[in-house]
């Protein structure tokens, strides 16, 4: 079965979901992932969904997933580029995504890791005082 | 359920998680030939894996018959899942947002209710479950 690649980009991990995942392969990517963590010492990985058309319970329960491992390795997950008709399924669906946190785009969560893994320049970006991005 | 003209009529089989994608493909299809919106697209098509999966895990595999539906000038979509695995014993509890018998979030045959505008299920112990859903463009 294919795996998903998964990319690094200075300290973060980045994997884009561009295909209609069966359920094995999701899990495969959680497996993945953790090692890569360890592997890497990243801090951050983004997952792009922006090509995902649907995300189901299963899809859902195993980004909480992947967002609990990365945490408990020390290192944050941000689910980006959900589409608007998606978000509007799951919360119909009634899943949460407890514990994810999201960003519009691959660039607004680079922004928010280098924020959150790297307090000292937390206080340079304020200064800016960004709108947009300077919700916590 | 709404008496209509049904055409276009595949049956997919659900053995195996590859044929889990399948179904959603045949779905997503059917949907945009009945020219639903983006929206109900995307909820149809996840109605259709909650329930496929369901099938798939609880029910031991089974079939999905995906078909579009006429009724007067409104087009929609129809899938019946068919399994004739274990059946459920306790309806209601199993379309209660949460309760799971399996590892799950207990949350496929609710959501998948809510997500479609009709829900028909059939189910009896030892003997098997149907569910069929239709969802109608706007
Ligand atoms: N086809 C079926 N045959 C037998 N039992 C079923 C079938 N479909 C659902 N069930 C029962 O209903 C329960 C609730 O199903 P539901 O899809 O809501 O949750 P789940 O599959 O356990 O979790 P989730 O879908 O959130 O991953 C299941 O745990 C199972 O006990
Ligand atoms: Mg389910």
């Amino acid at each position: 079965m294919d795996r998903l690649p998964i990319l690094k980009i200075g300290s973060v991990l980045l994997v884009s979901i561009q295909i209609d995942m069966q359920d094995q392969m999701a899990l495969q990517l959680q497996e993945d992932l953790g090692q890569r963590i360890v592997d890497t010492g990243c801090k951050g990985v983004i997952i792009d969904i922006t090509g995902l058309d649907i995300v189901d319970s299963f899809v859902g329960r195993t980004l909480s997933t992947i967002a609990s491992i990365s945490r408990v390795l020390d290192a944050e997950t941000i689910v980006v580029g959900m589409r608007p008709a998606v978000a509007i399924t799951l919360v119909e669906l009634g899943l949460s995504l407890e514990g994810i946190r999201t960003a519009l785009n691959v660039e607004r969560g680079l922004e928010l890791l280098a924020r959150s893994t790297e307090p000292d320049t937390a206080d340079d970006l304020e200064l800016f005082g960004d709108p947009e991005t300077a919700s916590s | 359920m709404t008496t209509s003209e049904a055409t276009d009529r595949q049956v997919q089989a659900i053995s195996s998680d590859e044929d889990v994608v399948r179904v959603r493909q045949l779905v997503r299809t059917a949907a945009v030939a009945a020219k639903l919106s983006l929206v109900d697209q995307t909820k149809v098509v996840t109605a259709a894996s909650e329930l496929a999966r369901n099938t798939l895990v609880y029910g031991g595999g089974g079939s999905a018959e995906v078909c579009r539906v006429l009724n007067g000038s409104r087009h929609g979509v129809r899938i019946v899942f068919t399994d004739s695995g274990p059946g459920i014993a306790d309806v209601e509890l199993a379309l209660t947002d949460g309760y799971t018998s399996g590892t799950g979030m207990g949350l496929g045959l609710s959501g998948a209710r809510r997500l479609v505008d009709e829900f028909h299920l059939d189910t009896a112990v030892g003997a098997g479950t149907t569910v069929a859903v239709v969802k109608w463009a706007r």
